[in-house]
């Protein structure tokens, strides 16, 4: 915002011009091609879906019309002419404005603070002109921009709203949304794209980058599909507009993944005869805090044998569920029993020896410790135990041989058990922390979102590998936000909303639709259908 | 205990209050701009130091004392320049420079003094003051409160500007947002680096003012180590006061009054220890701490370097 | 403020291929900033117009190749050492305990107090076991306020230490001064423990038996953190509290254990010099140690037998520029100028080494 009462420096394009582009483009980072020769435009006027998986290189094309990176060969085009954006400035001054994936605003800022930060320190926040231009982006786009509320103690999704009043508080002609609608209900979504329609409709260049399929085809006039840092393809306007949901679907997978099969793979989910009880939970509560939403009454059973998941909006109280189970978090009320013994009251230590096991949803900051080698953190959560230590000594070649162990059997790639686990990829550590998990006597195992952020091959990998320890005995509580992987892998599917667990649904593979309907409604509040138990 | 309430008493601890208290008002507004910035800043007890090393050498040759403040203001700046190199630009970890830059402060003032006037210590002359015409006549308070040097008022006057602009202009939210989260500060077209340059900088200049105050009006000399930890305290000071200069007002004016309580009770006749006396404040603080200890929150990024687009 | 990033270059798993590359990354970030910091420090005696090769040459004559003066070298290395002991525990469980130097006075003074009054009641061994358990665990008692607000309210330690720290020293004044006042003298000081009695010489020198139990503490701390379990769980608090808590450890009360271990070290510092070397505590003693082992533990990475080492040639910097300060006419605190270059090109060598790095990758 360099001066709210002037619009941006440069001109608005035309409809249908060219806002701005990449010219091959390319941009590396240490050990990886992000980006590669990648060329684009962007028209005013259109809603632009930059589609790709993770790593495809999406966030970095963000970062680079952002101003945060630039590229190492190729350049950025404004207006047709070549430019350069050194700076998040230069980018907001060339009237491009970027929403992030993570909100980019300052928690113990007002919404209003947050609104003129970035202005001239020495000013004065023109407060009169900032609440009439909010009041007419309430009418005109339904945003509610609450000035006076403290940002943190706003919901994601009314925090993402104010990202977008504040784009459009700047004038500008290239909006950017980078995976907006990964904290939003499918409603909240839907009104999202509703918005980038009349925002493409004034004339602005919206970029929407998703992984999700459905929402590229109902969301955007053009889909651009990037694979592994290339540019993979597109399907223009006239086309899209051609296309059934379906024919756009098999399409863009076409170009996502180079052949014509279906990344959907069929529910192939064999039968398994259900066992015993081995996790209950009962009536658990915990305390909640000023960011987060407390546990409210929760109660599940897990059978051996079986995989039960959970679904719901990320923040609904499912890293509660797994903590309080995990022994990590404080409970007020309720009970934890593991094999019909009660565990509420004891250590994380403890139940972990008894069988417990967490796989962590953060694997940097919660589940290694980035600086330690390999081999230490292996044995992170058994520091003390034996065989590893005798006496509190380490015994440095237990440990590493059984390092080395777990990184043949879990084939993770790395030069070595000595190097730090902070130099190994998402996928390597996300292996190597699972097969800490796996190690030693476990009946049941939690997991947080256990492919959040690997690619393809990977999450293939570990979708495998927990329907195998399902199949070996074990009781497993999927903690999941993707519903389709939720409806490949579970045999129940409990969902949660605002902290409690709304409803418990039978996966019939049968009618995978009817379940995804069900499973969906219950995420974003509404009443339980028929297909509750 | 009525000896300890006789207008001797009374005056000569308003007075110690405010010499006392001055330089850690100025130390801790300095202080403060460069936390709220998120740069904690270790080294403004060398910047103090090497402050009231060059503020007294200034004043001394140009026999100005007001030169002296300036010369002041330019030793603690060219402390802090070095710990802006450092700490902002490269990225360099803030307590360890900040030591260093106070070690070496400590060190170099001494070997400066010591090349230039071997064991003398030459005196300034005694400082002209601003007496408020009618206030300087009140009794007991009034030559304490209202006849002091110009420099106080103006310290007075800029807790009420810093005040003013932290609320009412752009600075304060610029310079939370940057010590809070300041990759939302850089894409909203901020400039986080040179914030926190400018921050340090201005605590630089601030402790310097502070330690030449010290040394040119509190003292008239200048002693190798003679700010004694006043950075410190203003750093302290600045932790407690949230983010308001009133509450380091207040504060430097209670830690000023305590550490000039001795003095005032030898003027009243009495015997107390000054190490106990000297206690008193670090005592209150540690009370405070432990009955609010909640309410002592820190910049979130507080210490830690910014690196654009670093993932 | 994390100390996690300069954990991240502690210790570097040993691989035999590599050698030669970090005896390269040795020299860089350990030897560059020595040499340049006494590069640069001879380049400001130049400015005062002395001779920094005389200077540097009669420092080095005095504090190492003199008899008398490697003696005197060697017994100020033993609360230098305790101090680095502490800091090592601390430094590596992720906490700056910044109070050492007041925990260090109180050990001294609670030493001094003690020590006296067992003075031919028990034996003396025993006295001087007793002069060391109460130093420690006074030095420990001083921490136990940060320790809480850091490990249940999250209170920064670094602004509670500092607090303690200037609370402690003023508090070891008033205690010599209106409590353990030795009513023999006209100067405020303790009682003064005999030469014969306290810890006893090694061979026919006047170094102090405490050099030794000092040169165990580090190797002691050195051995614990980075080759037991207790170790790796304060080394893990340290580097990431939430994996700490994730793998089921205790980081409150390994806070504390580390705070209780750190300022008890230093309580063992201040009985050291006490009952090794002063004999008694006079008002107004404060030699201030603890901000300078700071950057030597630094400069060591944490390192025990490293820390050793760099407090050897520190010990010799103070007992040469002593004399140097008489002789040569340069004040002692010219070692604090050249311990503050040291800091600053060792944050700058870091600095290098990680530019360099992320070019390599």
């Amino acid at each position: 915002m360099r001066d709210l009462a002037r619009t941006s420096d440069a001109a608005p394009p035309e409809m249908g011009a060219e806002a701005v582009g990449l010219v091959n483009v390319t941009k590396r980072f240490p050990g990886v091609v992000a980006v590669d020769d990648v060329s684009l435009r962007i028209r005013s006027g259109e809603v632009h879906v930059l589609l790709g998986e993770n790593g495809a290189g999406k966030s970095t094309i963000v970062g680079m019309l952002a101003g945060l990176q630039r590229p190492d060969e190729g350049h950025i085009s404004i207006g047709g002419a070549p430019a350069r954006l050194n700076s998040p400035l230069e980018s907001l001054a060339a009237g491009i404005n970027t929403v992030f994936q993570h909100v980019m605003l300052v928690p113990t800022l007002t919404v209003f603070e947050n609104l003129v930060l970035g202005d001239a320190w020495w000013h004065r926040p023109p407060r009169a002109l900032i609440e009439r231009r909010i009041g007419e982006l309430r009418r005109d786009f339904g945003l509610e921009v609450p000035l006076d509320a403290i940002t943190g103690d706003l919901s994601l999704g009314q925090q993402q709203q104010i990202e977008i009043a504040r784009a459009l508080l700047r004038d500008s002609h290239v909006l950017i949304l980078d995976e907006a609608t990964s904290m939003l209900t499918p409603r909240g979504a839907d009104e999202l794209g509703e918005r980038m329609r009349r925002l493409a409709e004034r004339g602005l260049a919206v970029v929407f980058i998703t992984h999700k399929l459905s929402e590229a085809y109902r969301f955007g006039d053009r889909i651009s599909v990037l694979r592994q840092g290339r540019f993979a393809g597109e399907i223009a306007p006239d086309a899209l507009a051609a296309m059934s949901e379906n024919a756009a679907v098999d399409e863009m997978l076409h170009l996502m993944f180079g052949s014509s099969e279906s990344a959907v793979t069929e529910l192939a989910r064999p039968a398994r005869p259900r066992g015993a009880s081995v996790l209950k939970v009962s009536g658990l509560s915990t305390a909640g805090g000023p960011e987060e939403m407390p546990l409210t009454d929760a109660s599940l059973e897990v059978f051996a044998s079986e995989i039960l998941g959970i679904a719901g909006i990320d923040g609904n109280g499912q890293k509660q569920l797994a903590e309080a189970i995990a022994g990590q978090r404080p409970v007020t009320t309720g009970s934890v029993t593991l094999e019909g013994r009660d565990v509420t009251g004891e250590s994380v230590g403890r139940r972990r020896a008894l069988g417990l096991r967490y796989l962590t949803d953060d694997r940097l900051m919660e589940g290694s410790v980035g600086a330690f080698p390999v081999s230490e953190n292996t044995v992170l959560k058994e520091i003390g135990a034996p065989p590893f230590w005798s006496y509190g000594l380490e015994r440095p070649s237990r440990i590493a041989a059984h390092a080395q162990d777990l990184i043949r059997r879990f084939s993770v790639r790395t030069p070595g058990e000595t190097t730090p686990i902070g130099h190994l990829s998402g996928g390597n550590i996300q292996k190597l922390l699972l097969g800490r998990e796996l190690s030693g006597l476990s009946k049941v195992v939690v997991f947080n979102k256990p492919t959040y952020g690997l690619d393809m091959q990977n999450i293939t990998a570990s979708r495998q590998r927990i329907r195998e320890i399902a199949e070996g005995g074990m009781a497993v509580l999927l903690i999941s936000t993707d519903l389709d992987e939720l409806l490949e892998l579970a045999d129940r599917i409990a969902v949660m909303d605002r902290g409690r667990i709304c409803g418990v649904l039978a996966n019939d593979a049968a009618r995978p639709a009817e379940v995804r309907t069900a499973v969906g409604r219950l995420m974003v509040g509404e009443a339980p259908s028929g297909a509750a138990e | 205990m009525d000896a300890l309430l006789t207008a001797a008493f009374v005056s000569s601890l308003l007075t110690g209050a405010i010499v006392a208290g001055i330089p850690l008002l100025l130390a801790g507004l300095g202080e403060q701009m460069s936390e709220k910035a998120g740069v904690l800043n270790i080294g403004i007890e060398g910047m103090m130091l090497f402050g009231a090393y060059l503020g007294f050498l200034t004043a001394w040759s140009t026999e100005s004392i007001w030169m002296g403040f300036l010369g002041g203001v330019g030793g603690g700046m060219l402390v802090a320049a070095l710990m802006a190199l450092l700490c902002v630009r490269l990225g360099l970890n803030q307590i360890v420079i900040g030591i260093g830059l106070t070690l070496g402060a400590e060190g170099l003032t001494s070997l400066l003094h010591h090349f230039q006037f071997s064991r003398t210590y030459p005196r300034l002359p005694s400082p002209d003051r601003l007496d408020l015409p009618i206030l300087t006549d009140l009794p007991v308070i009034g030559p304490s409160l209202f006849g002091r040097h110009p420099l106080v008022y103006l310290a007075l006057a800029l807790v009420i500007v810093l005040a003013w602009a932290y609320r009412h202009s752009n600075l304060g939210l610029t310079l939370r947002a940057a010590g809070e989260k300041p990759a939302a500060l850089d894409v909203a077209g901020g400039h986080v680096t040179l914030l926190r340059t400018v921050a340090v900088l201005f605590t630089g200049a601030m402790a310097g003012l502070g330690g030449a105050y010290m040394a040119n009006v509190g003292a008239g000399l200048f002693i190798p180590f003679m700010t004694g930890g006043a950075g410190f305290i203003g750093i302290v000071l600045a932790m407690l006061a949230r983010g308001r200069p009133v509450w380091v007002l207040l504060g430097a004016l209670i830690f000023g009054a305590a550490l000039s309580l001795t003095t005032a009770l030898q003027v009243a006749g009495s015997n107390v220890p000054t190490d106990v006396i000297q206690m008193l404040p670090f005592a209150a603080v540690m009370l405070v701490l432990v009955v609010w200890s909640r309410k002592a929150r820190l910049p979130a990024a507080l210490g830690q370097p910014y690196e654009r687009g670093a993932r | 403020m994390s100390l996690s990033e300069a954990q991240a270059d502690v210790a570097p798993p040993e691989v035999p291929g590599r050698r030669n590359a970090q005896l390269g990354r040795f020299a860089v970030l350990t030897l560059g900033p020595v040499v340049a910091a006494v590069f640069t420090s001879a380049l400001i005696l130049l400015a005062f117009g002395v001779n920094p090769v005389t200077y540097y040459g009669f420092v080095v004559q005095r504090g190492l190749f003199s008899g008398l003066g490697l003696e005197q070298t060697l017994t100020r290395m033993a609360p230098l050492l305790f101090l680095a002991a502490g800091l090592i525990v601390s430094f590596r469980a992720g906490i700056w305990n910044l109070g050492v130097d007041g925990q260090f006075l109180l050990g001294a003074v609670a030493a001094a107090a003690l020590a006296p009054a067992l003075l031919g009641v028990v034996p003396g061994w025993l006295m001087l076991l007793a002069g060391f358990a109460v130093a420690g665990l006074v030095g420990a008692v001083w921490s136990v306020l940060p320790a809480l607000l850091r490990a249940y309210q999250g209170v920064n330690e670094i602004i509670t230490t500092l607090m303690m720290t200037f609370l402690g020293i003023s508090l070891a004044n008033v205690l010599v001064k209106l409590v353990f006042l030795d009513p023999g003298t006209t100067v405020p000081q303790t009682r003064t423990i005999p030469v014969a009695d306290r810890l006893p010489r090694l061979f026919d020198s006047t170094i102090s038996s405490g050099l030794i139990w000092a040169v165990a503490a580090v190797l002691l701390v050195h051995l614990v953190m980075t080759r037991t379990a207790l170790g790796l769980k304060l080394r893990t608090v340290g580097a990431n509290p939430h994996a700490a808590a994730h793998a089921g450890l205790s980081v409150p009360r390994l806070t504390v254990l580390v705070f209780a271990a750190s300022a008890g070290f230093a309580g063992l510092a201040g009985a050291s010099e006490l009952l090794g070397v002063n004999g008694n505590v006079r008002a107004d003693w404060n030699p201030a140690y603890g901000l300078m082992v700071i950057p030597l533990v630094f400069l060591a990475r944490f390192h025990g037998v490293g820390s050793i080492v760099f407090i050897f040639f520190y010990s010799a910097l103070l007992i040469g520029s002593e004399s140097a300060a008489r002789r040569v006419g340069v004040p002692q605190d010219f070692t604090l100028v050249l311990v503050a270059t040291l800091l600053i090109f060792l944050g700058l060598a870091e600095w290098l080494d990680k530019r360099r790095r992320k070019e390599r990758a």
